[in-house]
């Protein structure tokens, strides 16, 4: 029997030949990702007597959540978070200035195809866009990781969906996730690792296979992967010295599902309150009034997100109603951005810009919801609570379906623009 | 060895999340600010009310969402010693487990518990008890890996025990 992308990066990891799904293996850890973690991190290690980490090169820091600082108690955090970094000497720090994590350690070329990442982000395996393997962990088994370089895991089974089709103009692969989670549910892949195959990633940009897999956590992944092709390696040229080698599944491996889905008819899809897989084609969401709408996260706060945002807004004006957030997920795509005028663009149509970082995606900060407002956002969660008041809303969308919504001051259809 | 207890049963249903439980704007709060906050939007009255030593019995996929170790942390500090779940989010297992909070699967918890029964837990049979009504199930042992871990009280107090060993070695 032939193995999965999960099952050879797991093996690889571990020292074995050959490993199957459920069984625990203890692996080498190739690269791990603390963002403001660091704040209980650093203080879980110092308070066990850890004087230093394994390996101070193969640790990647920047602070993204609550950046910069809302409140003294934020601001506290991120004092004893810088601390840590410096004791613990970590090479790859890049500061308050750089974006949110999952951007930033893509386009600087940490990520490289095989890997084996843990991060301190429930959206680490984003890096499967690259064909790595990317494991969100808490701060305790963190420090644990930072101290040994090794950490536990169990194999997941795996499981794959094989898309099919041109996605329609002003659809996004936004959409393709938003469907499959309303589809399938929210726990269709509880503890698996998920690959995405077929002619629809294929035709996709690296930044669209970035949201696909970063929205694979909301059905509840463990991993997800996409084979990398020329896209990957021409995008990581210039960007790494090392090499790395693209890890493929084996013609026979095995899935526990394999899900054909045809996406040529697909319209944008809206994930409602409360949950992810609480989902209606655009068409059928009826004049829902909205308040707020954001454009930005580590889902989709990328480059050709501001774009098609620019192209729907140009011309037109945000809603009187409406306030327009854009948070570009780097500062290297704002800079990008502010080259192809795409700021200009946006701000002229009443955009509100703010500095690169998680913003209110998490409920941190820049633009929290008022109790009875309604938001439509391109971030990846609209469970209860999350950007704000209890008595808020959050509607999930594409940044095509942001922009159009931004402009109506309703829940919009971005193919009317 | 984990030692076994009792305590009231508070229910829940399924897919409870990890903003549900403590929502990330808290995330900096010191834990005794936090706890105040645990299940506010969904259950105002459980972290007044909740007593150490009580139970959480919820169904599946409890402690979606977020990597955040804080929603584990806020339970744990107000006194649960256990969750006991049909199944639960990869994130919430692996933290609860990692700071020493016992996370227990068992597919039909929910079917023989009510709000406000007694539940003893027990490590040495793998077994809860409705000590209410007399009904009883039996859970899937903790993997070796997991078991070190909760028996050590959390992996911080494992990494001092490590990092102890390793200085005793070197001098």
């Amino acid at each position: 029997m032939g193995a999965t992308i999960a099952e050879k990066i797991l093996a690889r990891a571990s020292g074995k030949k050959a490993i199957k799904p459920d069984e625990w293996v203890l692996a080498n850890i190739d690269l791990a990702m603390i963002h403001d973690a660091w704040s209980f991190v650093g203080p879980i290690l110092s308070n066990a007597g850890v004087a230093r980490v394994w390996d101070p090169d193969k640790i990647v820091t920047v602070f993204d959540h609550f950046n910069p600082p809302p409140t003294i108690k934020d601001a506290e955090a991120y004092k004893t978070a810088r601390e840590a970094v410096k004791k613990y000497k970590i090479k790859y720090f890049y500061g308050q200035n750089a974006g949110i994590c999952h951007q930033v350690f893509v386009e600087k070329g940490h990520i490289l195809p095989g890997m084996l990442i843990v991060g301190t982000d429930s959206h680490t395996m984003t890096y499967g866009a690259l064909g790595a393997a990317g494991a969100s962990l808490g701060f305790s088994e963190m420090a644990y990781v930072a101290a040994t370089g090794t950490l536990w895991f169990k194999v997941p089974k795996s499981m794959k969906f094989n898309i099919n089709g041109s996605l329609a103009p002003r659809v996004m692969s936004k959409d393709v996730i938003l469907h499959l989670a309303g589809k399938y549910s929210e726990n269709v892949a509880q503890y698996m690792s998920v690959e995405y195959t077929g002619q629809t990633i294929k035709e996709m940009s690296l930044a669209s296979r970035m949201t696909l897999a970063n929205m694979t956590a909301e059905i509840g992944a463990k991993f997800a992967f996409i084979e990398p092709d020329e896209k990957v390696t021409d995008y990581l040229m210039g960007r790494s010295k090392n090499s790395f080698e693209v890890v493929k599944a084996d013609g026979n491996a095995s899935y526990e599902h394999v899900h054909e889905e045809s996406v040529a008819d697909l319209e944008p899809q809206v994930a409602l309150p409360f949950s992810v897989d609480h989902v209606k084609p655009v068409s059928q969401v009826n004049k829902v009034k909205i308040d707020q709408a954001v454009l930005g996260s580590c889902t989709n706060g990328r480059l050709e997100d501001l774009k098609i945002a620019a192209e729907i807004l140009r011309g037109k004006k945000v809603h009187p109603d409406v306030r327009l957030l854009v948070i570009p997920a780097s500062s290297d795509t704002y800079r990008e951005a502010l080259r192809e005028g795409l700021i200009d663009s946006l701000m002229e149509s009443g955009a509100i810009f703010c500095h690169s970082c998680c913003g209110p995606c998490n409920g941190g900060h820049m633009g929290l919801l008022a109790s009875g407002e309604v938001c439509i956002s391109s971030s990846s969660r609209n469970f209860r609570n999350r950007m704000g008041s209890p008595d808020s809303e959050v509607y999930l969308a594409s940044p095509a379906t942001v922009a159009a919504s931004a402009i109506e001051g309703k829940v919009a259809d971005p193919r009317n623009y | 060895m984990i030692s076994d207890f009792r305590g009231r049963v508070w229910k829940f249903g399924d897919n409870v999340d990890t903003d549900v439980i403590c929502a990330g704007r808290f995330i900096n709060s010191p834990v005794d600010e936090m706890k105040k906050h645990v299940f506010e939007s969904i259950r105002p009255e459980f972290a007044a009310e909740v007593k150490p030593g009580d139970v959480i019995v919820a169904g599946a996929w409890f402690g979606s969402g977020s990597s955040r170790e804080t929603a584990p942390a806020a339970i744990r500090a107000l006194g649960i010693a256990a969750v006991v779940a049909e199944s639960f989010s990869r994130n919430f297992y692996r933290n609860a487990i990692a700071i020493g909070l016992p996370a227990i699967e068992c597919p039909k918890a929910s079917r023989i518990f009510k709000e406000g029964d007694t539940a003893r837990i027990s490590f040495s049979d793998c077994k809860i008890v409705n000590m209410t009504s007399g009904e009883s199930l039996d859970f899937k042992p903790f993997p070796d890996e997991m078991l070190t871990v909760l028996e050590a009280g959390g992996i911080e107090h494992l990494l001092r025990k490590i990092t102890a060993l390793q200085s005793r070695a070197s001098t």
